[in-house]
This record gives structure tokens, C-alpha cells and sequence, in this order.
């Protein structure tokens, strides 16, 4: 374990505790049971499943995000690159169409959409294992799912579905329970599994395709590890909490400068830093002062924005 | 033990860029792939390293054929250091040295820091790749494949973008390992480093096999005359020659 995967998890293991007592309603740590009778009942239905989940989802694209940068080789590529993201959001779409939004059926429709995602992916790039073939056919699938989604809301069955949505599409983790927990877990666990298997030959991505095939590396087997492991953490995420974007982007850049900068040392501090910044964001959302609890995807863009510019300009100047 | 190249055939992009080619390469010795731009000089290194698979024909580390070697035996026995040289990540000298062993998937500390001191990168081992300068930067990469230990070394116009000092440089640190026992195989445009480093020659035409065999021999004035379609002259003596136009 590195020096950057000791502070987040550090970190990780002061800020978990503590976003468990943040929220409309405050709780005593030092007296949980004499903070009314629901304190109780709040951390352990509510908060803790959140942060939970929380954790899963920020670990799992924190992980994605740092291997498709080593995949790509480059500092702005994003797990959201391969269409996967956007598939997972039209299987959820499709499900509040038909109306199949229960507990189990919304999160099992966004992943078969991000498992068709995965699958279109693996059919077109798959066999070449080209970057440039891989990265197009990853923007088609995306503008296509998108579109479709468009189209979806644009047909909307009624009003109430459209918000529905909508709403969902902005990506929160309100109201989410322990069975999607239970549903994000392993399958997250498995991905990011697949994703440290992949790690050493990310490393020797760093100098090239040419010079990594000439070192053993397998470019289409590596290739079906990415889409394996991408598409299950970035699938869970979509299908538990809706699109939750920027967090892939941003952490392996925040991680980076802490490690030796090989992928193969980024991923796992990238998936506790991806943790930590998605379970203080969500607990943001919680204690701003609003009317209505600010969706998380809303208020992660709303930090990613800002940081994509600064670094592009930070790139124009050379100094990434 | 020889890489053994018979009756080869490489395609790209369903071109054929090399051609029936035929000739056993031994260890111990510098030989050198020469041709005009296109003659197919980097396709056939490619083969050589198992990168490109064979239309038709074969090639044959000693009696195995290449492409029955897993992946990682073949790294182990065959270091290739392409014509790019590239480094994504601002990654430490000795880091990037490192990743020559991962064929072996161990530290391998001796052998990294034998390739490290082969090329005087001591100094800088802690030293990004950003702050190197391209000839540092080559002596780098040809640091990585040497800390993997193959017996063969495969290196495409490992020279371009050096200046003179660097060039020599290397080109030193090369025949030190042939001197060595490794076997090197060199994509060489410039025909007077040929010449003068190597103790054999491929000179390639239109991906076909134009000439094979002593420096002297290979890089004769009617060879380059019909190749490059150049009427040239070598002047000088052994070991120090140079091409003019006549």
C-alpha cells in the first residue's frame, strides 16, 4: 500500500464516522439514544446504508477513472468515454417508461443497459483491441444511448414520469436503502477486482502500444478487463444512484501527484479518494440550506466544471 | 541460438510490406535493416519481435517457432525498443527502468540496477521523464529493455532525433552488448552508422530482400546505386567510413 492509499484511507475511516451524524437532523454522538427516539432508526435505515453506498460508488468510479486514464494514456479521459455510463442511464430510463421503477427493477434494467453497453463495446473494438476504434465506438455508443434517453423523455408517458425521470438523471442518493448496498457491493468488488488484475499492464501502456506488446502484454485481453471492470463499477453506480460524473475525472488528478504516477499506484488511492469525495459531497448536499436537497450528480458537475477548465488551462500552460 | 527468418511475409492494413524474405540472424553481433523509406525495415523488425503476425513463412527463435512462445517468454527472450519514445506519465527514471522486468513479473533490483549503471543514468535515477532530454530520454528506454535481460535486442531507428554525441553513444552501449552475447537487430537510415557498427547487413527493397551479408558486402556503392537509385561513394578507412555523392 502506497503513501497516497494510507492518507485517503486515513482520511476515509475519520470522514465516514462523521458523515453519519451531518444532515437536516443533527445527531448527538456522545448520545444516540437520548437523541430522540429516531436516531437511532435515522443512522442505521438512512444514513449509514448512504454512506455505504456512498463509499461503493465513489471507489468504484474513482478505480474506472484512474484505469482509463492509464488505458488512454491521457489525463482527461473519463470512465463516462466508453458509452457504458449513458447506457446504464437508458436501461433506468426504459424502465421508468414502462413503469418497472420498484427497488429491484430500475437498478437491474440500468444494468442490462450498461451490460448491452459493454457487449456493443466488445463487438465493435474487441477483436483489434485498438485504442482509436475502441474510443470512437465508446463516444458512439454514448451519443446514441443519449439520444435514445432524450427521445425517451421526450415520449414520456406522462407528466410524472418525465420528472420522475429527470430527477433520477441528475443522479442522488437519497432515500437508498440497504438493498441497493447489497446489490452494489460485489459487483463493484468484482470490478475493481478486474481492474487491479489490469493494473501492471496499464504500467506498461505508459510507453506505448507497441512497447507494451513487446513486453507480454495481451492488447485484447487487456482490453476485455477494462470493459469488464469499467463496466460493472461504472454500471452499479448509474443503476444505485443515477449519473454521477466528474468523480473518474477528477480524483486520479488530485491522487496522482501523491504517487509515483504509474497506473498501477493510482487506482486503489484513486478509489478511496473517489469514496471520500463522493461520500463529503453527498453529505454536502444534505446540510445545504435549500428548499430541496440539491441532486449530488448537480453538485458534483457543479466542482467537476470548474476543475476540468482550470486543468485544461493548466494543460495549455504545459505544466500536466 | 539464431532468429531464423523463412520465406516471411508481413502484411498491414492488407499490404503486403515484406516479402518472401529468408535469412538467419545470430547472437554475438550487430546487424543492421536497411532500406529506403517504405522497404518494409520496420515491418520486419516487427516480425522479428512477434509483434506482427506472418502472412506466410516463419520465424524461429533457435528451433521453436516465435509464435508458439507465450507472451511472456517471448518478452523475456526478445527486447524490442520502438521508433516512438514515448513516456505517458512523468514517471522516474528508475520506474521506467523498472517496467523491463515486468516479463518476469518480479523487482529484479539487480538487473535494473545493472542496466542503470550500464547507461550512467545513475545521476538522474530519481529524475522525471519530463526532465529529461532526448538523448537522456533514449538511453532511458534502451535501459528498459537491457534490465529485461533478452537475448536479443530490437531497436528501430533507435538513433533518430539523437545528435552526433548521443548517436555514438549509444551505438557504443549497443555493441557493448553484443560484445555481450546478446544478439542486436538495428533499423539503421543512416547507411555510414551501418557501415561502420554493424557486422552485418539487411538491406530491404519494396518489402523483397535486396542484399544480405557483410557491411561491406551489402552497402556495396552498386547496391545503394540500385536501391536508393543514389550513385554514392565510400571514403575512409575501416571502421570510419563515410558516403558522399558522387
Amino acid at each position: 500500500m502506497n503513501r497516497a492509499s494510507l492518507i485517503f484511507g486515513a482520511l476515509l475511516l475519520i470522514v465516514l464516522p462523521l458523515s453519519l451524524l451531518a444532515g437536516r437532523v443533527w445527531i448527538d454522538p456522545f448520545d444516540v439514544a437520548g437523541s430522540g427516539s429516531n436516531a437511532a432508526l435515522i443512522l442505521m435505515e438512512l444514513r449509514l446504508p448512504r454512506a455505504a453506498l456512498a463509499v461503493i460508488i465513489g471507489a468504484g468510479l474513482g478505480a474506472a477513472g484512474a484505469s482509463m486514464q492509464g488505458y488512454l494514456r491521457n489525463p482527461l479521459a473519463d470512465p463516462g468515454l466508453f458509452g457504458i455510463a449513458p447506457m446504464a442511464a437508458l436501461g433506468a430510463v426504459a424502465s421508468f417508461w414502462f413503469g418497472f421503477s420498484s427497488a429491484w427493477a430500475l437498478p437491474v434494467a440500468a444494468l442490462t443497459g450498461a451490460a448491452l453497453g459493454m457487449g456493443m463495446l466488445a463487438v465493435i473494438a474487441g477483436r483489434t483491441g485498438g485504442i482509436a476504434l475502441f474510443t470512437l465506438a465508446g463516444l458512439m455508443i454514448a451519443s446514441l444511448a443519449g439520444a435514445l434517453t432524450a427521445l425517451a423523455i421526450t415520449l414520456s408517458p406522462n407528466a410524472f414520469a418525465m420528472s420522475e425521470i429527470v430527477m433520477w438523471l441528475n443522479g442522488a442518493l437519497t432515500d437508498r436503502s440497504w438493498s441497493e448496498v447489497w446489490l452494489a457491493a460485489p459487483l463493484v468488488a468484482v470490478g475493481m477486482a478486474v481492474l487491479m488484475i489490469a493494473a501492471r499492464s496499464l504500467d506498461a501502456l505508459t510507453l506505448g502500444d507497441e512497447a507494451a506488446r513487446s513486453m507480454g502484454i495481451n492488447s485484447g485481453a487487456l482490453l476485455w478487463l477494462l470493459i469488464v471492470g469499467v463496466g460493472l463499477t461504472v454500471g452499479v453506480s448509474v443503476a444505485v444512484a443515477g449519473i454521477i460524473g466528474f468523480v473518474g475525472l477528477i480524483v486520479p488528478h488530485l491522487v496522482r501527484p501523491l504517487t509515483d504516477r504509474l497506473p498501477s499506484s493510482l487506482i486503489l488511492p484513486s478509489a478511496l479518494a473517489g469514496a471520500l469525495l463522493v461520500l463529503i459531497a453527498d453529505c454536502a448536499v444534505r446540510i445545504l440550506p435549500l428548499v430541496t436537497e440539491l441532486r449530488l450528480g448537480i453538485a458534483l458537475s457543479l466542482i467537476g466544471a470548474p476543475f476540468f477548465l482550470w486543468l485544461l488551462l493548466k494543460m495549455r500552460r504545459g505544466l500536466v | 541460438m539464431s532468429l531464423v527468418v523463412e520465406n516471411l511475409s508481413l502484411e498491414r492494413a492488407n499490404e503486403t510490406v515484406v516479402d518472401g524474405v529468408s535469412s538467419a540472424i545470430g547472437q554475438s553481433q550487430i546487424t543492421a535493416i536497411c532500406g529506403p523509406n517504405g522497404a518494409g525495415k520496420s515491418s520486419l523488425l516487427m516480425g522479428l519481435a512477434g509483434l506482427l503476425e506472418a502472412a506466410s513463412g516463419k520465424v524461429k527463435l533457435g528451433d521453436a517457432a516465435l509464435g508458439s512462445l507465450t507472451p511472456q517468454t517471448r518478452a523475456q527472450r526478445i527486447g524490442y525498443l520502438p521508433q516512438s519514445a514515448e513516456i505517458a506519465w512523468d514517471v522516474s527514471v528508475e520506474n521506467i527502468v523498472r517496467l523491463g522486468r515486468l516479463p518476469y513479473g518480479d523487482r529484479g533490483d539487480a538487473a535494473v540496477e545493472a542496466a542503470i549503471a550500464a547507461l550512467d543514468l545513475e545521476a538522474f535515477r530519481t529524475r522525471s521523464a519530463s526532465q529529461l532530454s532526448g538523448g537522456e530520454r533514449a538511453r532511458v528506454l534502451l535501459a528498459r529493455v537491457l534490465a529485461g535481460e533478452p537475448d536479443w535486442i530490437l531497436a528501430d531507428e533507435p538513433l533518430a532525433a539523437l545528435d552526433l554525441a548521443h548517436q555514438l553513444n549509444l551505438l557504443n552501449h549497443l555493441r557493448g552488448a553484443a560484445h555481450g552475447g546478446a544478439g542486436v537487430i538495428l533499423v539503421l537510415h543512416d547507411l555510414a552508422q551501418a557501415m561502420n557498427y554493424a557486422d552485418r547487413v539487411l538491406v530491404l527493397d519494396g518489402g523483397k530482400l535486396a542484399a544480405d551479408g557483410p557491411p561491406h558486402q551489402a552497402l556495396s556503392e552498386a547496391i545503394i546505386a540500385q536501391v536508393w537509385g543514389v550513385n554514392a561513394r565510400w571514403i575512409g578507412d575501416n571502421g570510419a567510413r563515410a558516403l558522399v555523392a558522387s
